[in-house]
């Protein structure tokens, strides 16, 4: 902690760690996040879930139910809407709203454990839990399909009858059929190619080829959804809830339930994690259908069994990768084949997998085909860098291997091939100015990486990543109020202290105190549009529209003060707060002055800024490297952490506390995922592991402290330079984590995760070969 | 249904008497019949520790106890924390610190911390780490989290000598 500023000179504010404004409510249990919501004669709703994988509905019996004493209404897939196919682009996500409609509340079919089939309203949820085992569900079961190598087989049993293979240009492309004109479960193929492979191969001395899976993981916010749905008798609704998107919700709600988004209105709580989980919705609809069935507040909360069960985790994964390079260390080819599951619904991450897998590198040859496949899983949801952590995986693990046999470090040999200024990027444009090279001589200049690793079964790996970072749409508000003090009102959900950047920003721009900005997020009729918490896009994005908006503020502000002095605007200068009139003695405003004088100088000042800041990976691309030391114990299987760092490109750090906040929370989550988290099936395809005990995240007993360097490569296409900083931490630990546990023990461990009886069963393995080799060494 | 019960306790030094089913949990009792939001649940099960409350001096996940088990107890919940003349030093270290993100973890978290401190004022870092392993995180990698309660720890025992 310092109230040194950490930007070299160039500002006041930004660089600073002030005291995030919404921090006393947080600490004192006073903020209200979506299940802190009551209100007046309220209901509680609960999900019935199928206890089946895969298996058509034949009938639903709710009477039962209704007669139940305290129960007002039960819904089923019957009052839904039928919604047809369309891509929306809904932020960052583009979205089937046909299937996202189907995954809300199942209609004929059920397509994974724990889809929804039918909701209740009760006077209390122990009295709507009773009521859904008073429902009376027949089920035809179903063959389940549960990876996306069995659903790939043409023999596999059929998840989406209509759906057919595509090849598709981009994830928005609707494509053009693929392969013989039959049921399929593959949803879609993206292909990446420049170059020519054959050559490249040709020229490499040395070549690596691997196979890889990663398991499916969750995102594991510790707050479960939750919506709180009010029907007015106008037919207008609102909605409280915790969501990553408040306009995302609003529009996909209303799209779910066809009614005009303009009859909605939702309300962001505050938030308890996401991490790309609540960009879209599960329980919004079901309370608006239920409000408006019972004409009272409907308010549902999900358990954690929900939650694993029936949200969007991430996709499992499955990866084919052949990388080539010549002796000095220069890629010559790369190959990667690619398969993402997407869930009982097309829409996995297989295109942004693709598209930033060895971004990182300038690769004259390559080739990558990349498929989204449905199996009978929750449909999946974004998660933190979607797509992008496990195909990184992939490819650094190869990176790692080849670096080993040219014999050149793994930093060295990273460097000879990093991209740079005018690399192309795996999907084809050059890159802008970008800070890659920068992260990795950090991380060469570390005291981490230059420190000695001793002992026993211990190793260290680095690896590295890419991520693009969003713009997109956002709006502000900068009010003026008249004691001098500032309101900054946006509609990005604060999900990690971005109400206090907004603030710094504001206070930057117009030279006040950042104890003076007062930072808000208000609802979807209050502000103009905002898309979702996510994409790495808040600061970036939104802290544009603020910067914005404050100067549009400080221009009102100049015009007030050429009024007051009866001047020419041009005459009135700006600077750390004080309007001063060039040229002449009249004593300076402050803008607290000012602020006492709007009324008689034309009434209120209100900054405002929208803008679109540009595509999803257009803008503020960002890297990041990661280091790892573990200890392997070679008894049990079990990989200790003993000490992790990261460097990242950040752009401009505004509140560097928050930004290491980023890097270390999202390093962590790394650590989880190469090590430990999974999604348990069993041979039905019941999740077994439905429960925060079973489905283990990493503990603080777990860790040690988490290293971070902050490079500052200023974003060329923002004001102030940033990039983002939430997302690209996630990408490279689980490489080097597999690294370490190599360059520990002598195994390649290629299938996450890399939990205690997978690695010791490696072991076993590594060590019969060996045992069998000197066998038959000795023979000889 | 059964009845409901009365309960006598003592939330927050305040004696307190509330009607609760029996199948209630100390946490929907704290949250939906007493207003007292900010223990969260985070699992009902146990394992995320986002409802830790101190009952009678120990940090008690309170999805596990039940609203009637209350009778008689003395219960501390992070409402209580904060003194009119100010935040305890755990809250403020908290947000020096920046060791909340999302913030949906840090009752609990301020809970487990408060039961540590007020047992051993002067704990080592891994005395921290465990005493703190039953609470979740998901946003942080608890780095900030340990600074806060070392640095809280710090100022509570430098106050003492003083």
């Amino acid at each position: 902690m310092s109230d040194r500023n950490e930007s070299n000179g160039e500002f006041r504010v930004v660089g600073t760690r002030p005291i995030r404004h919404d921090g006393e409510d947080k600490v004192t249990g006073r903020a209200k996040y979506g299940a802190d919501y009551n209100l007046p004669g309220m209901l509680h709703g609960k999900v019935l879930r199928s206890p089946h994988v895969h298996a058509l509905i034949k009938s639903i019996n709710t009477a039962k139910a209704l007669r139940h004493p305290g129960v007002h209404a039960v819904i089923t897939g019957a009052d839904f809407p039928e919604v047809k196919g369309a891509m929306a682009q809904v932020g960052e996500l583009v979205v089937n709203t046909h299937y996202l409609s189907l995954n809300v509340m199942a209609r004929d079919k059920v397509l994974y454990d724990g889809h929804a089939v039918a909701a209740v309203a009760a006077v209390s949820k122990h009295v709507a839990e009773e009521a859904l085992e008073l429902i009376e569900v027949e089920y035809e079961p179903l063959p389940p399909v549960m990876t996306a190598e069995e659903a790939m087989r043409d023999d596999a049993p059929v998840l989406l009858p209509e759906l057919r293979q595509m090849f598709m240009k981009s994830r928005v492309d609707p494509g053009v059929p693929e392969g013989p004109d039959r049921p399929s479960n593959i949803a879609g193929h993206i292909q990446l190619q420049r170059g020519d492979l054959e050559a490249g191969f040709a020229a490499a001395d040395f070549i690596v080829e691997r196979e890889f899976r990663t398991a499916a993981v969750h995102q594991g916010y510790i707050e479960p959804q939750n919506a709180l749905a009010v029907w007015d008798a106008s037919d207008h609704v609102v909605i409280y809830c915790s969501t990553q998107g408040s306009f995302n919700v609003r529009t996909l709600t209303a799209a779910v339930l066809t009614m005009p988004e303009g009859r909605i209105r939702v309300v962001p709580a505050e938030i308890g994690g996401g991490f790309g989980g609540k960009t879209t919705v599960y329980l919004e609809p079901l309370a608006v259908l239920l409000a408006k069935k019972t004409g009272r507040p409907v308010k549902m909360s999900m358990t954690r069994n929900e939650v694993l069960r029936a949200t969007g985790p991430t996709s499992g994964t499955m990866f084919r990768v052949k990388i080539g390079a010549d002796r000095t260390g220069k890629i010559t080819a790369a190959q990667v084949w690619m398969a993402y599951e997407a869930g009982a619904f097309p829409g996995s991450p297989f295109a942004p997998g693709a598209m930033t897998t060895l971004g990182p590198y300038h690769i004259e040859n390559l080739l990558i085909d990349t498929f989204d496949v449905v199996v009978n899983r929750p449909k999946v949801a974004a998660y933190r860098a979607p797509g992008a952590p496990a195909s990184a995986f992939a490819c650094e693990c190869v990176i790692n291997e080849l670096a080993e046999k040219c014999g050149i470090d793994p930093i060295e040999f990273r460097l000879r091939n990093a991209a740079r200024q005018g690399s192309p990027q795996p999907a084809g444009p050059p890159f802008k100015k970008i800070g890659f090279i920068e992260t990795l001589e950090a991380m060469r200049e570390s005291r981490h990486y230059r420190s000695e690793l001793i002992g026993a079964n211990r190793g260290r790996g680095v690896a590295s990543g890419f991520w693009f970072n969003g713009g997109l749409q956002s709006s502000a508000d900068v009010n003026i109020h008249l004691d001098g003090t500032v309101s900054v009102v946006t509609g990005s959900v604060d999900i990690g202290g971005s109400r206090a950047s907004m603030a710094m920003i504001a206070a930057e721009v117009l030279g006040v105190d950042v104890k003076d900005v007062r930072p808000l997020v208000a609802d979807t009729d209050a502000i103009g549009h905002n898309d979702v918490t996510g994409g790495s896009r808040v600061t970036l994005a939104t802290g544009m529209a603020v910067y914005h908006a404050a100067h549009d503020a400080l221009r009102q502000l100049k015009l007030r003060a050429a009024q007051l002095w009866d001047c020419d605007p041009q005459e009135v200068d700006f600077a750390r707060g004080v309007f001063t009139r060039r040229g002449k003695q009249t004593p300076p405003l402050t803008i607290k002055d000012l602020g006492a004088r709007l009324i008689s100088t034309g009434g209120p000042v209100v900054g405002r800024a929208s803008l679109n800041a540009g595509a999803v990976g257009a803008v503020g691309n960002a890297f990041a490297t990661a280091c790892v030391d573990v200890e392997v114990d070679p008894e049990t299987g079990k990989v200790q952490i003993l000490r992790a760092s990261i460097t990242q490109d950040v752009g401009r750090a505004i509140h560097p506390s928050y930004v290491e906040g980023q890097m270390q929370g999202g390093l962590v989550q790394g650590i989880g995922w190469a090590l430990n988290e999974e999604y348990f099936y069993d041979q039905r395809g019941i999740l077994r592991n439905t429960g925060l005990l079973d489905y283990r995240m990493p503990t603080c007993l777990d860790l040690p402290m988490i290293e971070t360097t902050i490079v500052e490569v200023p974003n060329p296409d923002h004001p102030l330079g940033i990039r983002g900083v939430g997302e690209v931490n996630i990408v490279p630990p689980m490489a080097a984590i597999a690294e370490a546990i190599y360059q520990a023990v002598g195994v390649r461990v290629t299938e996450l995760p890399i939990n205690p009886p997978r690695l010791l069963n490696a072991l076993r393995a590594s060590s019969r070969s060996t045992a069998n080799q000197l066998a038959s060494a000795a023979a000889d | 249904m059964s009845k409901k019960v009365v309960v006598e306790t003592t939330i927050n030094g305040e004696a307190t008497e509330f009607l609760c089913e029996p199948r209630q949990s100390l946490l929907e009792v704290l949250r939906d019949e007493l207003e007292l939001t900010g223990s969260k649940e985070g699992c009902l099960t146990g394992d995320c520790g986002a409802c830790t409350v101190i009952i009678n001096g120990r940090p008690t996940c309170s999805c596990l106890v039940l609203g009637v088990e209350a009778q008689g107890k003395k219960i501390d919940t992070i409402e209580g924390l904060a003194r009119p003349e100010g935040l305890h030093v755990l809250q403020r270290k908290f947000l020096e610190h920046a060791a909340l993100q999302c913030g949906i973890c840090t009752p609990g978290f301020l809970m487990s911390a408060k039961a540590l401190l007020d047992r051993n004022p002067s704990p080592t870092e891994a005395e921290i780490r465990y005493a703190l392993a039953g609470n979740l995180c998901r946003c942080t990698g608890y780095d900030k989290i340990v600074r806060a309660v070392i640095d809280a720890a710090n100022t509570l025992s430098g106050a003492r000598a003083a």
